[in-house]
């Protein structure tokens, strides 16, 4: 186990360098000076203070300089500051946006596990038969609708039409309180967790498929259990590897991927952030946002590895 | 040994003449078949047949035969005979919208065929119960042992988990499980093949069945551990006065285990008998050459093994005439056109052929493809195994695991 610990970290290690290694250069290779950004059109008119700003940036260094830079301050725990927004530890940006973000994620999985292991099952039960067919029909609409389509659907009716929810924003429950923090998590958690649950029923359904033709599924019938009971205690742990690997890739996908929910809802999330960074050349954040969600894939992987051997005992010797 | 105490009241007077008269109908033994109203499974006409789009695979196409309380039945055939699908019919356990099963069974005056699954589900695990062939698939990977020693002695005897558990731990021991009770935590991939088959009789008795369908519960283990399996069978089923109905391909392991055999050949019962007149009196030619295929350990080194020639039937098309006659040594015009009937020899021997083993017209048979030189006859005559050797081959099994038998 020791040994395991020791290559998976030393693959991390060498997953962030090659991952901030590439985005340092992509965003250096923009077009379009942060200097710039920074002092608007009126600096940019005088030259010293361009010249000024792009030296204390380091922008003039050659890029492994400044990556170099970079990483070593990265090493101690600096992430260096905000280039736009003087004074924004990069570290803050990133505490004060990953809980609203990942809570979203978390919420859309569960959202979606909820809906997508019952479906995948029937589907399995019941192959072939109509029941397995309008289940597939659903999850043929749930995949091809885009996830901001599903939030407009979800505002319209349930805050204009039935005025249940509130359209848009964000409740902090430092704020707030869980309650009302709920009320604006739920909409967009759903639009995310729509498809997913179509991805996933597709998996436990196939994977369900295969399951059931096992002997021991037969040697459980031949034993007088309930349909129900072996489904759920006999069939669905042996189903739900290829399940936990996909929950684990979307989950990271969906850290930094959910700007259009939180554009359409108006929430303060990371991939927001991570836009705006973009477009403002603001090397730093995206930097400090790019090593933490790798850093996040790397140990959501390493956490789904262990729950394999969760879910199938084999694993675990080996 | 109440097994063997069992047969000799079958088989008095076995060393018989050939009765002359031996040809009777088959509706006489119709009548016969219901003749003990102790009989604990009356399976009737049974036929399981698979819809592919090739067309119809007639797997099991018309078996009856009973069995009786505390009674052991070997069925005995190759692969594709239809006797791992006769055992999983009787479990209503063949899935599939292509799957058409007909007939009857009854099991203490309750069909088993034709009905939904849900209103057997008591039955299952409680009164009839199943050992599966590979102990590695019928175990599942994930889920403890000892959950799946008791979960369904939980559900049919409605016993609290501590009692299961103290239950279950019996079992393991009884079925020789050392260290039981670790074991009951342990998975099954951290047993041997021969534990985890204990694991799975285990499973099987765990309710006191009375009737335990094993299909073919040592083909997939070492030789040396199959002998240990099949005698805790045998006396598990002593113990406890349970019906078995033993499906295997090998005639060697129903030899000292069963009262009575019913041979399967394309999806039918080709001859049945009592173990010991089946052994001593073969009638049906592929019985014969099924015996014949049991290699000898008093071969010499590098002897040819006694094949049958050509392939099993296709069960989609099925030969006409008698399915057999395609590889049967004997086979005459007659056997290619005309199906043969079942015949009650003695004392409930039903064999179907035309040209019986052991006959005036078996000979004759034999004499005339050999003379025209028929491929399946002369192989069988070129592998030199002569009736005699035959006969004297039943004996030696019957000999040799019936004392073996007494030895465990």
């Amino acid at each position: 186990m020791a040994r395991l610990m020791l290559v998976r970290v030393a693959r991390l290690v060498a997953t962030l360098l090659v991952v901030t290694f590439l985005s340092f250069i992509m965003t250096s290779l923009l077009p379009g000076d942060p200097a710039v950004a920074i002092l608007g059109q009126d600096g940019v008119q005088n030259e010293e203070l361009l010249r000024q700003v792009q030296d204390d940036l380091g922008l003039n260094d050659p890029i492994i300089v400044r990556y170099v830079n970079w990483l070593g301050s990265a090493l101690s725990g600096d992430l260096g500051e905000s280039y736009i927004n003087s004074g924004q530890e990069v570290s803050d940006v990133i505490a004060d946006r990953v809980p609203v973000t990942a809570q979203l994620a978390v919420m859309a999985i569960v959202i979606a596990l909820i809906l997508a292991i019952p479906v995948g099952i029937l589907g399995a039960y019941k192959q072939g038969r109509w029941q397995d067919k309008a289940s597939s029909a659903g999850v043929q609409v749930a995949l091809s609708v885009p996830n901001f389509i599903t939030g407009i659907f979800l505002i319209w009716f349930l805050s204009v039409k039935l005025d249940l929810l509130p359209a848009s924003n964000w409740n902090r429950i430092s704020n707030k309180g869980i309650w009302a923090n709920l009320q604006t998590a739920i909409m967009p958690a759903m639009a995310l967790g729509l498809t997913q649950a179509a991805i996933f029923s597709r998996l436990v359904r196939s994977d369900m498929v295969a399951t059931l033709k096992e002997n021991y599924v037969l040697a459980a019938r031949a034993k007088g259990l309930g349909d129900g009971y072996i489904l759920a205690r006999h069939a669905l742990r042996p189903s739900s590897l290829s399940l936990a690997t996909i929950i684990g890739i979307n989950f990271g996908a969906l850290l930094g991927g959910t700007v259009v929910i939180e554009t359409l809802f108006a929430i303060p999330g990371l991939g927001f952030r991570l836009i705006n960074a973009i477009s403002q050349r603001d090397i730093m954040v995206i930097q400090g946002i790019t090593v933490f969600l790798a850093v996040v894939y790397v140990v959501i992987n390493f956490l789904v590895d262990l729950f394999y051997s969760v879910l199938d005992p084999r694993i675990r010797r080996n | 040994m109440p097994g063997i105490r069992n047969f000799t009241l079958v088989i008095r007077g076995e060393r018989r003449e050939r009765d002359p008269s031996m040809t009777a109908t088959s509706s006489a033994i119709g009548g016969r078949l219901n003749r003990d109203s102790d009989d604990l499974l009356v399976v009737e006409d049974l036929k399981t047949h698979f819809e592919v789009p090739a067309g119809m695979v007639k797997a099991v196409d018309g078996v009856s035969f009973s069995l009786g309380r505390g009674r052991t039945l070997g069925v005995v055939g190759e692969s594709g005979s239809g006797k791992t699908v006769l055992s999983r019919t009787l479990m209503n356990l063949n899935l599939g919208s292509n799957v058409h099963s007909s007939g009857s069974a009854i099991f203490e005056g309750r069909q088993l065929v034709g009905v939904k699954p849900k209103q057997l589900r008591d039955l299952w695990g409680l009164d009839i119960a199943m050992v599966f062939q590979d102990p590695m698939t019928s175990l599942n990977p994930v889920v403890k042992v000892g959950r799946q020693v008791t979960e369904h002695i939980r559900k049919h005897l409605g016993v609290s988990k501590a009692e299961a558990r103290e239950t279950a731990i019996q079992l393991l021991r009884s079925v020789r499980i050392p260290e039981a009770e670790s074991r009951f935590e342990a998975y099954p991939h951290e047993l041997s093949g021969g534990m985890r088959q204990r694991v799975s009789i285990a499973i099987a008795l765990a309710c006191g069945p009375k009737l335990l369908l094993a299909d073919e519960p040592t083909t997939a283990l070492d030789v040396t551990v199959q002998h240990q399996i099949l005698n805790l069978l045998a006396q598990q089923r002593r113990e406890r006065n349970m019906a078995m109905v033993l499906v295997t391909h090998d005639l060697g392991v129903v030899a000292g285990r069963t009262d009575e055999i019913a041979v399967m050949y394309a999806g039918r019962i080709v001859e049945k008998a009592s173990t010991k007149v089946l052994f001593s009196d073969v009638r049906h030619p592929y019985t014969e050459a099924l015996l014949r295929s049991i290699p000898k350990t008093s071969n010499r080194n590098h002897t040819r093994l006694a094949a049958i020639a050509g392939r099993p039937p296709d069960l989609i098309n099925p030969p006409s005439g008698c399915k057999f006659s395609p590889r049967c040594p004997y086979a005459q015009p007659k056997c290619f056109e005309e199906e043969p009937p079942e015949v009650n020899a003695f004392e409930d021997h039903l064999f179907s052929c035309h040209y019986p083993v052991g006959t005036e017209e078996n000979k004759a048979a034999w004499d005339r493809n050999l003379a025209a030189g028929r491929p399946e006859t002369v192989a069988v005559a070129t592998g030199s195994v002569s009736e005699v050797d035959i006969r004297a081959k039943g004996e030696e099994i019957l000999a040799d695991l019936t004392t073996s038998e007494g030895a465990d």
